[in-house]
């Protein structure tokens, strides 16, 4: 082989470079996803926990027809949806001054203060809500001289401790938009006579919108898919990811587990597919 | 494009195939079950018969409190002086429950397990442990008779594994909040339950059979008899009593460490316990409970340590065996979970002196009373036939019970 044989052959430079990654791809990734979608088929013998390699639908016919996985479906849903429209909320005004108003020099200050809790570990905060939450918490002490109680473990405290943790991962994406928008635009439609709400509502939210909803993938997604947080801040309650969570760790039903994870991914296609639509995929 | 996804998944396929044929050599497949018998043990798993020297490493799946080293409270060692006169090196996993230990037992990275009654024969009749031979094992022969060749620890006349000890389940409170102090399973079910909000009960579906044995005491109506063997009246009571009770949890708990915390902080204050947890909650020394055995009774477990089928280190869980069934190792660690010893002559070397007595550790009468831990099957095992629910029925309903 000349030394230049792969300079002539650029097809096969290519392939060559990506055949790595792509069979990465492809296997680790694809394949595993296929793997699941078989096993889901499949089932367990109750008594042994050995696996039974013949097709059936019992799983996805227990899961449809069972009012439990649909009401818990719809609670792990309503969760997502919360978060995001909390940290949506809060990420907004918080990116406004750091892309808008804030000096540039603290603006490197406020994106380092914003990464930081990205730093320490997930179970670390986690727990941290769950003492700052619990009965001789600091939330109830702090709530006590005004006759109130704290929400205690529960979907309170779930969608409290998620919407802290994914919080970075929606100013972020915010922030980069906002950086986006030349300051002349506002400008602009201040000369024109625009107040400031209305420069922010005809101006900057229809601009940032794509930006909102890439952040809001990472809110959804990663609550949808969370049951850490809620074995530890969720006092009795059960999301989907512990369902199938409980069928792995604890029933050693992996055929179940991968039928009930058909729901997470139907949800999470059907929103990135609307994300596309969006046009959000360009910020991600 | 299109036609690279395709090939993708024709690979991811094909891999999935090969994947199904390396495992599925497992051997004799019990089949699903719904027969009137037990299945067959499997029949080609060799047992050892000569003990040779330690591998120097030994993995072990046990109940928190079963293997202590030391770290929980210093003075409660038997793992270090194992270590250091057999040159095994101990690795411990604890399991929060039966479910999880058969799990950890069928990644075959483990040469040993405590198992409960309720483990012992999915493993047994899955293959996953071997049978044991108790003539290597010279503490085997002064164990309790009543524990030997029971349907829980054997098959087929053959012991598959040492028994350790056994014990009920508690009923444990807050002293200072709970008063005056429970001495009825009814406190953790009553819907105006003071305590609404603070209650705990044990995340398995194991713990729908506390459910029934309460039914049992209260509900004679439902006729039940053995909490293990629910028919399909008797099995709904229990459920809808736990679905009731839900409202009242705080939060459910497999995690002993978990339990532990919310008992010290306040975040519950009754359900069901072990005595494990009594104790470390008692040498914390952040909290002041107290744990029963309700006048209801008690479920419970019996445990025996079995070798996995595929035991990286065979010769030193043997060594194990023999050392945790000792009379004063089964001794200490009896004193330190609250349990009755399985070895006879333990109970001269307990620190309190009515240890076994405490425990009823050599009574069999009373070891019969308490309610196992065991796999619930189709057949009932009685003149009721194949129409009672199976643990694939339990697991279901606790995703239920659970909402």
């Amino acid at each position: 082989m000349s030394p230049d044989f792969f300079y002539r052959h650029a097809r096969l430079r290519l392939l060559a470079l990506l055949s790595a990654p792509m069979a990465w791809l492809a296997v680790a990734y694809l394949g595993s996803l296929a793997v699941m979608f078989l096993a889901a088929f499949w089932s367990v013998d109750s008594f042994t926990g050995s696996l039974i390699r013949e097709p059936n639908l019992d799983n996805l016919k227990l899961l449809v027809e069972q009012s439990v996985y649909r009401r818990v479906a719809l609670r792990t849903v309503g969760v997502a949806v919360a978060v995001t429209v909390i940290d949506v909320l809060i990420a907004l005004p918080m990116a406004l001054y750091m892309a808008k108003v804030a000096a540039p020099r603290l603006r490197g200050w406020l994106v380092a203060a914003v990464l930081t809790p990205l730093w320490a570990s997930y179970l670390v905060k986690a727990y941290a809500w769950r003492t700052m939450l619990s009965a001789d918490g600091v939330v109830n002490w702090a709530l006590q001289p005004l006759g109130l109680k704290g929400p205690g473990f529960g979907l309170v405290a779930i969608v409290l401790t998620l919407s802290y943790l994914w919080l970075p991962y929606m100013v972020l994406p915010i922030y980069a938009g906002l950086e986006r928008i030349p300051n002349s635009l506002l400008e602009a439609s201040a000369d024109l006579g625009a107040p400031a709400g209305r420069t922010l509502r005809k101006v900057v939210l229809p601009l940032i919108f794509p930006a909102v909803v890439a952040g809001s993938i990472f809110t959804f997604s990663l609550s949808l898919g969370d049951y850490i947080t809620v074995k530890i801040v969720g006092g009795s309650t059960q999301l989907f990811a512990n369902i199938i969570y409980d069928n792995i760790g604890v029933a050693d039903n992996l055929p179940f587990a991968a039928a009930a994870a058909f729901f997470p991914v139907l949800v999470i296609l059907i929103y990135l597919a609307l994300a596309r639509r969006a046009g959000a995929l360009e910020q991600l | 494009m299109r036609r690279t996804t395709l090939a993708a998944l024709a690979a991811s396929s094909a891999l999935a195939i090969v994947l199904a044929g390396c495992s599925s050599s497992g051997g004799t497949d019990p089949g699903t079950g719904g027969g009137s018998a037990l299945p067959k043990a499997p029949d080609n798993i060799a047992m050892q018969q000569t003990l040779g020297s330690g591998e120097g490493a030994l993995n072990l799946v046990a109940w928190a409190g079963y293997a202590e080293d030391g770290t929980n409270d210093k003075d409660v060692d038997w793992v270090t002086p194992f270590e250091e006169s057999t040159g095994c090196d101990v690795n411990v996993k604890i399991g929060g429950t039966s479910d999880e230990m058969v799990k950890l037992m069928k990644t075959g990275q483990y040469d040993g397990v405590s198992a409960s009654g309720d483990a012992t024969l999915r493993l047994i009749y899955s293959g996953d442990v071997a049978p044991v031979n108790t003539a290597l094992v010279p503490n085997y022969k002064t164990i309790t008779d009543f524990l030997k060749d029971r349907s829980w620890n054997s098959a087929d006349g053959q012991m598959y594994g040492i028994p350790h000890g056994w014990g009920a389940n508690l009923l444990m409170s807050r002293s200072d909040v709970v008063t005056p102090a429970p001495d009825s399973w009814a406190a953790v079910f009553d819907p105006n339950s003071p305590y609404k909000g603070k209650i705990t009960a044990y995340d398995s579906p194991i713990y729908i059979a506390d459910a029934a044995l309460y039914l049992k005491a209260t509900k004679p109506e439902l006729k039940i008899n053995n909490p293990y063997e629910l028919d399909d009246a008797q099995f709904t009571a229990a459920v809808d009593l736990l679905k009731q009770q839900h409202a009242l949890i705080g939060e459910y708990w497999s995690d002993y460490i978990k339990a532990i915390s919310a008992f010290e902080s306040g975040d519950s204050v009754i359900g069901t316990s072990w005595q494990v947890i009594a104790n470390l909650i008692d040498s914390g020394g952040k909290a002041k409970v107290n744990a029963i055995v309700p006048k209801e009774g008690s479920t419970g477990w019996s445990d025996t340590w079995m070798v996995a089928a595929k035991a990286k280190h065979p010769n030193c869980m043997y060594k194990w065996m023999d050392w945790i069934t000792s009379a004063t190792v089964n001794a200490q660690v009896a004193e330190w979970f609250g349990e009755a010893p399985a070895q006879t002559l333990a109970c001269a070397e307990t620190a309190d002196k009515k240890h076994c007595e405490i425990f009823h550790a050599t009574d069999a009468d009373y070891a019969e009373q308490i309610s196992y831990w065991t796999t619930p099957t189709r057949n009932c095992g009685d003149s009721r036939g194949a129409v009672c629910k199976d643990y694939a029925a339990w697991t279901q309903a606790w995703t239920e019970i659970k909402g």
